[in-house]
């Protein structure tokens, strides 16, 4: 059953890592969401600051068969029927870590003090009411966007939505997309 | 006799800068608001719209406003702290006076006022008028603006008043003026999204005007070539159609050799020349020897590359010419300027639907603080202090005679040089940090030092502030309602979200008590901000700036509206020249001839390296509001040398070494960075620290002969190795710029 909110299954985050400036924008941003207590779920990293000022943004790619779901002991992790992997469920989670190590893309990260995994839900409280996500929101350079397949085709005529992931013989389908040259269909990720 | 009364480090104990990480009284009400109020973001040009929550008169955090059509919720890490200044801990929350030997003691207003204005007097009878001077900084509002200008001439009545807009564009205002008679960017950004072709000369704007950053990926989806301008790989050259990573210095040389192929090719619109300009004659003869060779030569760039830069620009049919200080911060920066206008007009693409030129305001009201008669030689509307009829207009106004106006006084570094000298001996300042702004800051410390006379208006004790002897406790920018006006010229509304605390007053109020005391408070009897406005329109009216039909429910109503706005039914301009009517005497947009000359200070045996400055994302200039915000503080915490690996290999420098960075001026020890995104004849420090992090002890005072504006972004230096490693990170004292 379909609960009732004003989720827009269509939508979904789209990164294009070219365009990113690396001014951690969408990190505060993502902190001062209602859920997440100050903490950032969203993590900038500079690739390798000596030769270059590129810069990765890496959010929870809520996978179409999340690994951290299915590894989780405790059952603490959900996916929704919009297919929206939320984080520990507070009351579930043993903080056992298997979670962290499960993610291909490294996503969850165990918080101490509270002993629970928490990760990036796609700002659920907002886009449950019809609002965007807090890091989608800011970013000032549009490299994490939030919307349709359709608006981002018609924005960015030169690339595309990749979100096809092979990891080794691993293949994974995810919710997030990441913007790539035109031509592209599956990221390899070695 | 204005040594600092206490040691830095107690006086940092005191008043900080110390970090805040939420609001003082913690998250409580960010949740459930009690409203949310529309406004912007107080830092820099773009200002972004935002919606603050404010609980229980305290503001507790944000919410993004994805009506305002510039930025659409769009904030960069600044924005999105913003909030943070708010109920700060540092927060100076009533006047505090100079104590010798223990730091500041608390006053009251009454107290403060009367010293002011008796040592006003003492010094004004002793030492003339102009012996009290004024500095005033452009994050203020249009509103307080003006005031300052009226207040500085009519109360003060000293001819000693400029701005910091003179660190900042007046080099864009002085190239804009003769070549166009008016001093704004011509266009609004909506043109840039679809320019065919983007030239960005020595504008971060990846780091320091983010969210315009949306505009140039838009643009460059429909299509746009981009060209970046920089002696660095700054964020948006990493991906940019060509880079040119031209030596600090030689920026003319290399839009000269850029306009010598334009003519060699013939990619130049000659109806437009001939119909509506002057000057292109002179122009282009001043550029004929330019060769490619010549040009590789004073600029560092290969000649392949500038060919290649000056074919995008000729051939395209549309085009944005964008700059900002890199090109402006220099002893020709209106030469700079004045040689990017060329090319914009020789290929007439300007005044045109996605053709624009323009600078890039770095302060918060860059635009709008350089209007409205805060510059030593301006009055409102900007109009001239030195042209009989605009002074006879505006003191018609003002309700003074115009024989009793100041006329033209100095420009704010010569300020400094007129204290050095003895010849000025008081001072006001509101919102300007010279301390850490100005060049050559050893030189600034010891003119403080001499004042016999320093009260400034704050809301945190800045580095400068701490050589006060009165500072009165002044008012943030979520406190007072005005306008502000865009970097693309567009007059947005600021509006109050909470009061100031108790024991703080809102700046224009202390401005209009210490008229009163000066005996001209008739002359300053406003009730509210929307009162100094309307006066600001009638003072602007038929001037080059002209406010008179933007009232505030016309800003309201159309979320920003664009100067110039002569009437009432009028919708307001966003985009200039359509009309082909410039507003030089002759009516015409005027070519200059640039005829190519090095910095004021070269590189030699000495001091063999090229040093220059800028900023980074989190912090905006001198830091008194912004060093003060933890995150932000944390994602640079210090600044750092960056320096080429080929460059540091040759000094045997390895990543994080400390390097003693030494110049004609002063000398400072900083941490290396080691990245090949900068020439390997130039080194970068960013320059938002004071104190021994203060670039600015390095960089030097030496002024363009027409805007005053100093080189900050050029000077010769030597490195030494310390022969030691830097502590991981230096967090804990490189934000408080102790000494
Ligand atoms: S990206 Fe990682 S954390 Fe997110 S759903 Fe997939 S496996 Fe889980
Ligand atoms: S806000 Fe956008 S541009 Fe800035 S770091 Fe995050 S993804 Fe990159
Ligand atoms: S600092 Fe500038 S770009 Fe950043 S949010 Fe404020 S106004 Fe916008």
């Amino acid at each position: 059953m379909i609960p009732a909110t004003d989720y827009n299954q269509e939508m979904a985050f789209f990164v294009d890592m070219q365009r990113c400036i690396g001014c951690h924008a969408c990190e505060m941003a993502c902190a001062e969401c209602e859920t997440n207590g100050q903490e950032s779920m969203i993590h900038v990293n500079y690739v390798n600051r000596a030769e270059s000022v590129q810069t990765t943004v890496q959010v929870c790619m809520h996978c179409e068969d999340p690994a951290c779901a299915n590894v989780c002991p405790a059952d603490a992790i959900h996916k929704d029927d919009f297919g929206v992997v939320h984080s520990a469920n507070t009351s579930r989670c043993i903080g056992c870590s298997n979670c962290v190590l499960a993610c291909p893309f490294g996503v969850p990260k165990k918080v101490e003090e509270a002993e629970l995994m928490m990760k990036c839900n796609m700002c659920y409280d907002r886009t449950s009411a019809g609002k965007k996500p807090m890091c989608a929101t800011v970013c000032p350079s549009q490299a994490l966007f939030y919307g349709t397949r359709e608006e981002i085709e018609r924005m960015r005529p030169d690339s595309v939505p990749v979100n096809s992931f092979k990891f080794g013989k691993q293949e994974v389908d995810t919710k997030v997309s990441i913007m790539m040259p035109k031509g592209t269909h599956q990221l390899i990720v070695e | 006799m204005a040594k600092l009364p206490v040691a830095a480090d107690q006086l940092i104990k005191k008043y900080g800068p110390h970090k805040a990480y939420a609001p003082q009284s913690g998250f409580y009400g960010a949740h459930e608001p009690d409203r949310l109020v529309k406004t912007h973001c107080c830092y820099c040009g773009m200002q972004c719209g935002i919606q603050l929550k404010v609980k229980d008169n305290k503001v507790t955090g944000f919410e993004p406003w994805m009506e305002f059509p510039f930025n659409e919720g769009r904030l960069c890490p600044k924005g999105v702290q913003r909030y943070l200044q708010n109920n700060h801990p540092d927060r100076l929350l009533n006047p505090i006076q100079r104590a010798e030997g223990k730091g500041f003691e608390p006053v009251s207003w009454e107290h403060a006022m009367s010293k002011t204005v008796s040592e006003i007097r003492r010094i004004q009878e002793k030492y003339g008028n102009d012996a009290f001077a004024m500095l005033s900084g452009v994050s203020i509002t249009n509103e307080k603006s003006y005031m300052v200008g009226k207040f500085a001439r009519v109360a003060l009545k000293t001819a000693n008043l400029d701005y910091n807009g003179r660190l900042c564009m007046v080099s864009a205002g002085g190239g804009n003026k003769k070549a166009f008679g008016l001093d704004r960017s011509s266009n609004s950004w909506a043109d840039l999204a679809h320019a065919e072709v983007i030239i960005v000369a020595g504008a971060n704007i990846s780091e320091t005007f983010p969210t315009l950053t949306h505009y140039i990926w838009q643009a460059r989806d429909n299509g746009a070539k981009l060209i970046v301008v920089d002696p660095r790989v700054i964020p948006l050259a990493r991906t940019a159609d060509l880079h040119l990573p031209v030596r600090p210095g030689g920026d003319s040389a290399l839009f000269g050799a850029m306009l010598k192929i334009l003519v060699d090719n013939d990619w130049l619109d000659h109806d437009f020349i001939n119909s509506h300009t002057s000057g292109f004659e002179e122009t282009i003869a001043a550029v004929k020897d330019y060769d490619l060779d010549w040009a590789e030569e004073q600029t560092g760039i290969p000649g392949e590359k500038i060919r290649e830069a000056a074919t995008l620009w000729g051939k395209a049919k549309t085009s944005f010419l964008l700059h900002a200080r890199g090109i402006e911060h220099h002893t020709k920066g209106v030469e700079n300027v004045l040689s990017c206008i060329n090319l914009v007009l020789a290929t007439g693409r300007i005044g045109k639907p996605y053709c624009g030129y323009g600078t890039i305001t770095g302060q918060g009201n860059g635009q709008g603080g350089r209007e409205h008669g805060h510059k030593c030689d301006q009055l409102p509307g900007n109009r001239d202090i030195t042209n009989p009829e605009h002074r006879e207009y505006i003191a018609g106004v003002w309700g003074i005679d115009e024989k009793e106006m100041p006329g033209k006084g100095l420009t704010a570094y010569e300020q400094i040089e007129a204290i050095h000298r003895g010849e000025i001996k008081g001072l006001i300042s509101i919102c300007f940090n010279p301390l850490v702004s100005l060049p050559n800051n050893n030189f600034v410390r010891e003119a403080l030092e001499k004042l016999e006379f320093y009260m400034c208006i704050d809301s945190f004790l800045s580095e400068t502030a701490r050589h006060a002897d009165i500072v009165m406790a002044g008012s943030l920018h979520e406190e007072e309602e005005g306008t502000v006006t865009t970097a693309e010229g567009r007059v947005v509304k600021i509006n109050e979200a909470v009061t100031p605390p108790a024991g703080a007053r809102r700046d224009g109020e202390i401005l209009m008590e210490l008229a009163d005391r000066l005996g001209a408070g008739d002359k300053f009897s406003y009730t509210c901000s929307e009162d100094i406005f309307n006066e600001l329109r009638v003072a602007s009216r038929g001037g080059t700036a002209d406010y008179y039909g933007i009232t505030y429910k016309k800003i309201v109503d159309n979320m920003g509206v664009f100067w110039p706005c002569p009437s009432l039914d009028h919708p307001g301009t966003p985009r200039l020249w359509e009309d082909r009517k410039f507003r030089t005497p002759d009516g015409k947009a005027h070519f200059n001839p640039v005829p190519y000359r090095p910095a004021s200070e070269v590189t030699d045996k000495e001091y063999p390296v090229v040093l220059t400055t800028g900023r980074v994302v989190s912090q905006y200039l001198s830091g008194t509001s912004t060093r003060r915000i933890g995150k932000l503080v944390d994602q640079y915490p210090e600044p750092l040398l960056e320096i080429h690996p080929k460059l540091a290999f040759q000094y045997g420098i390895k990543e994080r070494d400390l390097v003693r960075v030494k110049t004609r001026r002063g000398e400072a020890e900083f941490p290396a960075q080691v990245v090949e995104t900068i020439r390997e004849d130039t080194v970068f420090i960013p320059y938002h620290w004071g104190g021994k992090h203060a670039a600015n002890q390095l960089t030097i005072g030496n002024l363009d002969p027409v805007s005053k504006i100093p080189e900050f972004k050029v000077c010769a230096c030597k490195l030494i190795p310390t022969g030691s490693k830097a502590p991981d990170v230096m967090t804990e004292t490189a934000y408080q710029s102790g000494l």
